[in-house]
Order: structure tokens, then sequence, then C-alpha cells
């Protein structure tokens, strides 16, 4: 037992598991930013009074929603780089940095992908508004500007608040997809790792598993007492 | 359309949204045309790239069989997740606080860990640990990570569905007479399960997207059987765009099934059954 735990620590010391999962933070902090702005884009249009700018927006979220992220993030790599030659990143020489282009990549597909949820979530904090509370601020003499600032919008937001939690733990959890674009994080190091010392698979497997843990809990706490505590009660 | 964002919209309004509308249609069909005559450009349009998918191979050799291990993973897979749900489910809902504690545990633990790395550890342990499963250690890798992930979603679907009945549910069964397990059995599970089952076959949605998961373990499913056409045709795009299209159809027949569930079920339980909307990797409560 000992010597498995030695062996073990010995392993730990020789991957930069450290590295490997700030990474995936990386990829989560990028993709939830670009996330955020696209979605809060697609949400504007889905509620527009335009119906060409609604269309247009549930028929983008309608098919991304449906496709595997998989796909999505190899069509970036494969299709948008390979094929189409789309280039995100090069180095001074000119030439492609192929580890940032394909962590853009990577970037580029888990926000195209992740912004139809964050749109839908958006869209469900201003369902969870009463159609009467608009009414009522009208009746008082609100402008629609001001009913906006003062009724609906503190309510939309504090009411998107637990959906976009759930959104961002699946960005989190998401980011291994990016192994299918080649970039190396804390799925990759754990496939390298059982590889090399496969007699120590189930406590790498533990060690990993850990340290997701600690990544995503700490997201869902505080999602959830922001919701609760920001949270408006119907 | 009614919306608490607007009033009902007057004679310059209406005028100007139609501009706006014109506008936006326009943008759309600037950015579609964009895209069209950007892979035109590129060569991804012409007949050589496209006529191999008019072909019995491409569909009878790579394609049909991709589909069908993305079917069989995932139909098995429900089965399986839909018994661990349920079990831990139930679980979670048990009068001993350690089965509570246990359960609970378990669950959180699965959720909380990518289906991706579930699926590299199950698929590498299934090589090295011998057995039937060496036969095959990628699909069995891909089982039991959507397993023991979606598992554990259902069995959070389970106790939510049990725990938002009215509460008169179980003062009556326990009035005339049922014990609490027999409440649980014959009166709340049963139409938990009905409250459930749009959430559920939303969750299948969940289960089919993940199976492309095995595309990255080397599970020869759909995602991977296209990219094998688009090595053999040199037509990656084109079969990238294929596979997207067919996950698509068959999605979006799922999504609206559970809609037409849970219009037809709302009546037969005394929970609600509206499908639980889709978050990225799972349907969350």
């Amino acid at each position: 037992m000992g010597g498995y735990l030695a062996d073990m620590a010995e392993l730990l010391g020789s991957y930069n598991l450290i590295g490997a999962f700030w990474v995936n933070i990386q990829l989560t902090f990028w993709s939830a930013l670009f996330a955020f702005i696209i979605g809060t884009v697609l949400a504007v249009m889905r509620v527009s009074p335009a119906p060409s700018l609604r269309w247009a927006g549930a028929t983008y979220v309608n098919l991304v929603r449906n496709t595997p992220l998989t796909l999505i993030i190899l069509a970036c790599s494969l299709g948008l780089w390979g094929q189409l030659g789309v280039i995100l990143a090069t180095n001074e020489a000119g030439r492609v940095d192929i580890t940032s282009n394909s962590f853009r990549l990577a970037v580029l597909g888990l926000s195209a992908y992740t912004a139809a949820f964050v749109c839908e979530s958006l869209r469900s904090g201003v369902n969870t508004v009463p159609a009467g509370q608009a009414e009522a601020a009208r009746a008082i003499g609100l402008g629609f500007g001001q009913s906006m600032r003062m009724i609906i919008l503190p309510q939309a937001i504090r009411g998107a608040i637990a959906p976009l939690g759930n959104t961002l733990i699946a960005l989190a959890k998401n980011t291994t997809v990016a192994q299918a674009a080649g970039v190396v994080q804390a799925a990759s190091v754990m496939a390298t790792m059982i590889e090399f010392r496969p007699d120590l698979m189930v406590a790498i497997f533990l060690v990993i598993a850990l340290g997701w843990v600690i990544i995503v809990l700490p997201i869902g706490l505080v999602s959830t007492y922001l919701s609760r505590r920001l949270g408006v009660a119907r | 359309m009614s919306s608490v964002l607007f009033d009902a919209p007057g004679p310059r309004t209406r005028r100007r949204i139609a501009v706006v509308n014109v506008v936006g249609a326009l943008v759309v069909l600037g950015v579609l045309a964009w895209v069209i005559w950007g892979l035109a450009q590129k060569g991804q349009l012409t007949a050589a790239k496209w006529n191999p998918f008019l072909t019995e191979t491409v569909w009878a050799d790579y394609l049909l069989v991709g589909l069908w291990n993305t079917l069989r993973a995932a139909l098995i897979a429900i089965v399986t997740a839909n018994a661990f749900g349920l079990l831990f489910g139930l679980g979670r809902l048990s009068q001993s606080r350690l089965v509570r504690g246990v359960c609970g545990t378990v669950v959180e633990f699965f959720r909380a860990v990518p289906v991706l790395i579930m699926m590299i550890f199950f698929w590498q342990l299934f090589s090295y640990v011998p057995g039937p499963w060496m036969a095959a250690p990628p699909f069995y890798g891909v089982v039991f990570g959507l397993t023991l992930y979606n598992g554990s979603v259902i069995a959070e679907l389970v106790r939510s569905g049990v725990q938002n009945l009215p509460r008169g549910q179980r003062e009556a069964a326990l009035a005339i007479g049922l014990t609490r397990s027999k409440s649980l059995r014959l009166v709340e599970v049963p139409q938990a399960l009905i409250a459930m089952m749009p959430s559920m076959v939303s969750q299948l949605v969940v289960i089919l997207k993940d199976t492309a998961l095995g595309y990255i373990i080397t599970y020869s499913e759909l995602l991977r059987s296209a990219r094998l056409v688009g090595s053999t045709f040199a037509n990656y795009v084109p079969a990238l765009i294929v596979a997207a299209v067919i996950f698509i159809v068959i999605n979006y027949t799922l999504t609206w099934l559970a809609e037409l569930l849970a219009r037809r079920l709302s009546k037969r339980t005394a929970g609600g059954t509206r499908p639980a909307e889709l978050t990225p990797a799972d349907a969350g409560e």
C-alpha cells in the first residue's frame, strides 16, 4: 500500500496536472465570456418584435442545441482550420502557432455551442416575469425604458441566475471535449498517465475526478446561493 | 406577440418594426450568402464532394453502420441509466440517513465529473481488466460513461419528481392506512414517473448527443464514420454537414416527442409534466 501511494506521488510529480486543469479553466473563462456575449445577442433577437430576427435566433438555437458538441469542435479544427484554412493564431515567423490555434478554435466551438444555452437561460429569465408586472408598471405611469430598467430586467436577470449557473457548470465540464481539437488538458493528461501506469488507473481517475469536483462544486454553491439570495419569490 | 417587454405597437412602432424586420432579414441572408460563397471559393460545393452521398457504399458501409452504433450505444445506455437512476433516486428518498448519504454522494460525484473523463477511464479499464468486454472496450466505455452520468441526472429527476408532488398525495395515502414505503411505491413513484417521462425523453437527446464523445475514445459511431467518409472521398466538410443533419433530425424529433408527451400526460399526475430545459450537458432539475 505504501509503495502504491509512493508510486502515485511520483507519477503525479512527473505530470503537470495543475497546468492541465489550468487549461480547462482558461477554456472555461474565454468560452464563458464569448458565449455570454453571443448568447445575449441571440436572446435579444429571440424576444425582439421583428419576426426575421426572432426566426434567425430560434433557428440558430435549435440547430446548435441538437448538434453534438464533439461534432462542432471537430468541425472547427478539421473543417475551419484543416479544410477552409481559417487560422486564429500565428507565431512571430508568421506560421500557424498550433497550440494556441487549437486552443482558440476550441474556444470558438465551445462559445458557439454554449451561446445557444445562454440564450435560452436568459429567455427563461424573462419568462419568469409575469405579464401583470409590465401592465402594473404601465398603469402607474412608467414609460417603456423605466419599466424595463426598474421592473422587468432586475427580475429577469435574477430569474436567469440558476440556469446560467447550470450552463457554466456544463461548460466547465465540456472543456474536456477540446480533446477533439487536440488541446492538451486534464482529459488528455489522464489518458497519457493511465497509458504509462495502467496499474495506478483507479487512483489516477480518482485524482482527476477530485479535480473536477473542486472546480464544479464552488460554481454550483455560488449560483445556488445567489439564486436563493437574489431570486424573486413567487 | 404578447410579451412583458413590449407595449402593443402603434402605427409608428409598427413601421419601425417592419423596417427592422426587412433589415434583419437582409443581414441574415447576407451572412448565409457569405458562408455559401466562402464554401464555394474553397471548392466545397463541387459535385465531386457531394456525389458520394448519392452512392450506396457511403450509406451502407459507413454512415448507416455508424448510425447503428450510435443508436445501439444510446439505447442500451438509456435502459441502464434509467435502472441506475431509479435505484439511486429512490435511495435518496430513503428513510435511512446512511442510504440517503451514500446515494447522494454517488449521484453528486457522477454529476460533477465530465462524461468524457469517465469514458476514457472505462475505455482503458476495459482494455486492461480481462473479461468479455475486452472485445470492445470503446463500446463499453461509452455505455458506462453515459450510464453513470445520465443515471445520476435521472436519479435527480426521480427525486424532484416525487418531491414536486403535492403533499396531499402522501397525506391521503397515509390516511387510508398505507405505510410510508407503500405510499411511495403505490402512489408517489408511479405519478413521479409519469411526470418525469417528458424530461426523460429530453434526456435521450443528451444521451444521443453524448455518444458522439465516443469519437474521442475510438468508438466507431456516426461522427467517426462521417470522418472516415471524409478521408476516403476527400470531402470532410460535406461529411460533417451530413452527420450534423442526421443528428439534428433525430434530436429534433425526440424534442418534439417530449413536448407531445408532456401535453398528453399532464392529466395523469398531480405533478407538472413540463420537459426539463436542456442545458449544455444535462437536463437539470
